[in-house]
């Protein structure tokens, strides 16, 4: 334990933002609003990964590498799908996930 | 109160109020702010556990990059005093429904698990345990994933230009 701060509460606080990540992912219809909510929801993985790392296993440094590399990964996703949702608002100028339906038949 | 006590239940606080302002928020630049805010808390959260190279790429990449991107994007596609209209009722129900059951779910799983902390020595975290780690090829090394990551980095900038760029 880190000096007071027991793990569970540690779990708790990130479990808050991954579920506001998933519930903001089911609200939303705007395209950035939802990679928004995606951010929330790796974010919280992350501070799991290093808690985990911190509180259970100090000996090792696997969960800060793991939450190293989904940092870079989101940072790939991200770039990508921004650069999709610039793609899509140039061709149908809207970015509302209701109104992108061009390619269903 | 500890001061470090303190100090969590401040970060806390910020990191709660402000992930659930991101998606409630009607503005939508303003939701970025918000994320900014939780990712920024997120830092010092790092900062707290002793992992300043953590919070270091977490304050560059995160806060400094995908946020940036996301403002210029923000920027790019929409008016900047666009005002979302309220979510209809039955989806806003689902979603809210959804996260609370689940935080439920989780909070009851970590309440009743017991953790059980290992007893070997704690490893010491500086700037050379993980570069010799992360660039290691034995035992916890981590060069395979490190290159991996880095074309896929490749690939994903590559893919952003061609996807982003004007057609003919």
């Amino acid at each position: 334990m880190l000096q007071g701060i027991p793990i569970a509460s540690v779990l708790i606080v990130s479990s808050f933002m991954f579920f506001a990540g998933v519930c903001g992912f089911i609200i939303r219809r705007n395209m950035i609003t939802i990679l928004m909510s995606i951010e929330l929801i790796l974010n919280a993985v992350n501070i799991n990964m290093v808690v985990f790392n911190k509180f259970l296993f100090p000996d090792q440094l696997q969960g800060h590498f793991f939450a190293l590399f989904i940092v870079g990964i989101a940072a790939a996703e991200a770039s990508v799908a921004i650069a999709l949702v610039i793609n899509i608002y140039r061709r149908l100028n809207s970015i509302s996930v209701d109104k992108v339906n061009e390619m269903k038949y | 109160m500890a001061l470090n006590v303190l100090m969590f239940y401040l970060l806390s606080a910020v990191i709660v109020i402000c992930s659930v302002l991101t998606i409630t928020t009607t503005r939508i630049l303003r939701a970025a702010f918000y994320l900014l805010c939780v990712l920024v808390a997120t830092a010092g959260f790092y900062f707290m556990v002793d992992y300043q190279f953590m919070a270091g790429v977490q304050l560059v990449l995160y806060a400094g990059g995908i946020v940036v991107l996301i403002i210029f994007s923000i920027l790019l596609t929409s008016h900047i005093n666009h005002k979302f209209a309220r979510p209809e009722a039955t989806r806003l129900i689902m979603g809210v429904l959804v996260g609370v059951s689940g935080f439920a779910l989780s909070t009851i799983a970590i309440l009743k698990y017991a953790f059980t902390p290992t007893t070997n020595p704690a490893m010491k975290v500086d700037m050379q345990a993980i570069g010799l780690q992360l660039l290691g090829t034995g035992k916890n090394g981590y060069v395979l994933p490190f290159e991996v990551i880095s074309i896929l980095l490749l690939a994903a900038m590559i893919g952003a230009i061609i996807i982003a760029k004007k057609g003919k």
